[in-house]
């Protein structure tokens, strides 16, 4: 599945996400922008990586090549022992419902939906029970800390809130890997905080996490530190070893 | 969930959906006039022709049923011949005739048709008694109107006025022994109906025994156009004309209207399609950033399409069912409005509703929807996901 990595010894039966000499070109007008150059990585199950950089440098877009959500110009890309580089649309898509949780700055929660039913969304796509989906919605929102807030729509919870929602969101069908992309981005630093906690506490209880931000402090409470400059790793704090 | 998600887009923008829906509403409303139009008179013609249970009707040769003056000669030889067919029930020949009644000194002129009141099919008493004896007279209100008169009185009638000598000609008293609405009568015509022979009796020497029209029935189980045939062999001077050959005939003449209609009918079809697409696609256009994320989640391509079209076919839904009623109103003023036209039967409707039409102009309605769904969710379903996600975080 995976080889040992520059950064150092990788146990094989525990990598989440292995990239290889990873490309990724695109055009911007006439010109090619060479977003990622030969990007080798390795995450292993139960890590908690923070991608830093400039902006720029191509931290989204190696968090959206990780997230199979786009594919590289050349290399590899395996999620949990999956070529994902490969996959079509059809099946990019069903691997990331059951695989890989998202979590944006801007929340992108649905407005009219409760954050129930916000919750509820990827596993009423995966096809789970009805009463399963409730159940798990309303368990995955106490476990943010919102189990008072279920009925209530978006508009209604606070930016912190919101994002809560969204990780719970993201949580729902179990992922073996949640990527998220500045989740601390539109909040203040109190509510931050408690962003930052929530996804210590989440990477506490297992959960493999791969985070792109510019925030210090979210940065620092990774296990690990990626730093990027021009589309290379140019830095692993943390690395395997 | 997709529906809800559909229908949720629809409500965030409340007053833009509302237009929508009330701008479809208008286009559905002139779909189903249209459809209406198109097919309507056909079968209230259809409709009034059945009316009465007649099923073919004999016009002199070349013509229709009160197209022109001519007349068939020969009444009671041809009612000889019509008997002699066993398929053939009922023979009601008419003659029809202009009348001059004088009254407060001045010509009321009107038409008569001389009947058989046993087997007449051209009008219903309203009250009062048939013409079930020489010397009487039914007429419509319009022209009892038209003369001051009532049940019971007698008006001096002629079948013909030289306005030069000012001197009638075929006069005779009548008594008027009831009210009848003429059944193929225009609104404004003033008619009146006597016993074919009291008309036979005030008329020239030239035209008498002689008909405008018969009306044949004939026996349940037997084939109209089969009689038809066999009465234009055996009666060539007339022409046979069976309710198929009759609707036949009104289709022709009435294509360029139904022609009217559905080009009518196709450009506001197309107008509220292209009112569900714009609004549609201005709708995916704002949510880019929120389809993408659908997409990074796990939401399928087919899935993202059926919501948006869900929403395409929910503003053509509401807006169709909206437009049926205003449809049906609008329908009633503008079937007000033609009916008026003149020298047209009062029974001709032009816009008659039929189930099957208001079906038809909801579900091209749909259809309509689905198809105006389609471009904005292919434009969704198509989104880029990495691209849609940087572009949003730029902006």
């Amino acid at each position: 599945m995976s080889e040992p990595t520059d950064a150092g010894t990788v146990h094989l039966d525990r990598v989440v996400v292995s990239l290889r000499d990873v490309h990724r070109d695109y055009m911007l007008g006439a010109e090619r922008v060479h977003a990622l150059q030969g990007v080798t990585l390795d995450v292993e199950r139960g890590d908690y990586v923070a991608i830093v950089g400039p902006s720029g440098c191509g931290k989204s877009t190696l968090l959206n090549l990780i997230g199979a959500i786009d594919q590289p110009t050349s290399g590899s890309v395996e999620i949990s022992g999956k070529r994902v580089d490969t996959l079509g649309d059809w099946q990019a898509t069903s691997f990331r419902l059951r695989n890989i949780g998202f979590v944006f700055q801007r929340f992108y929660l649905m407005p009219i939906l409760t954050a129930l039913e916000n919750v509820s969304l990827p596993m009423a796509e995966a096809k789970l029970p009805r009463e399963e989906q409730r159940a798990r919605a309303a368990e995955l929102l106490s476990y943010v800390g919102l189990s008072n807030r279920g009925r209530h729509r978006p508009s209604q919870l606070s930016g912190g809130e919101q994002q809560r929602v969204a990780i719970a969101r993201a949580l729902a069908n179990r992922p073996a890997l949640l990527l998220a992309d500045e989740p601390t981005g539109e909040l203040d630093a109190h509510t931050g905080a408690d962003i930052i906690a929530l996804f210590k506490r989440l990477n506490g209880d297992g959960v493999t996490i791969v985070v792109v931000t510019h925030d210090e402090e979210l940065a620092n409470a990774a296990r690990r530190k990626i730093h990027m400059r021009d589309g290379r790793v140019v830095d692993d704090a943390g690395g395997h070893a | 969930m997709r529906l809800t998600l559909a229908l949720a887009a629809l409500v965030r923008h409340r007053a833009r959906t509302l237009l929508a829906v009330i701008g479809v509403a208008v286009a559905a409303a002139m779909l189903l006039d249209m459809v209406m139009l198109a097919t309507g008179m056909r079968e209230s013609f259809r409709q009034l022709l059945l009316s009465r249970g007649f099923d073919i009707r004999l016009a002199p040769k070349g013509t229709l049923p009160f197209d022109t003056d001519a007349t068939i000669p020969s009444v009671g030889a041809i009612t000889t011949v019509l008997r002699s067919n066993p398929d053939i029930r009922e023979i009601s020949p008419v003659l029809g005739s202009s009348i001059h009644i004088q009254a407060a000194g001045r010509d009321v002129s009107g038409s008569v048709l001389g009947i058989n009141p046993s087997v007449q099919g051209d009008y219903e008493l309203l009250s009062g008694t048939d013409v079930t004896e020489p010397g009487v007279m039914v007429a419509n209100d319009y022209l009892l109107g038209l003369v001051h008169a009532r049940i019971g009185d007698t008006l001096s009638v002629a079948t013909g006025y030289d306005p030069q000598t000012r001197s009638y000609s075929g006069q005779r008293k009548l008594k008027v022994t009831g009210r009848v609405r003429f059944i193929y009568g225009a609104a404004e015509q003033a008619s009146a109906a006597v016993r074919r022979e009291t008309l036979d009796s005030m008329e020239s020497d030239a035209r008498r025994d002689r008909a405008s029209l018969f009306m044949i029935r004939v026996r349940p189980g037997a084939d109209p156009d089969r009689v038809r045939d066999w009465i234009e062999t055996y009666i060539p001077t007339v022409s046979a004309i069976s309710i198929a050959t009759a609707i036949a005939q009104v289709d022709q003449r009435l294509s360029y209207f139904r022609q009217l209609a559905v080009i009518l009918g196709a450009v506001s079809l197309f107008v509220g399609f292209l009112l569900v697409t714009t609004l549609v696609t201005v709708s995916v256009n704002e949510r880019t950033g929120e389809i993408a994320v659908m997409r990074a989640i796990g939401v399928s391509r087919d899935h993202i399409v059926q919501q948006i079209v869900a929403e395409g076919v929910a503003i053509s839904v509401v807006g169709a069912l909206l437009g049926l009623g205003l449809g049906l109103v609008t329908a009633r003023y503008l079937n007000a409005i033609l009916s008026a036209f003149p020298g047209l039967p009062t029974a001709i409707d032009f816009f008659l509703f039929q189930p099957q039409a208001a079906w038809s102009a909801l579900g091209l309605l749909t259809l309509s929807g689905i198809g105006a769904g389609i471009y904005p969710a292919w434009r969704a379903a198509s989104l880029p996901i990495s691209e849609t996600l940087r572009r949003e975080a730029i902006a």
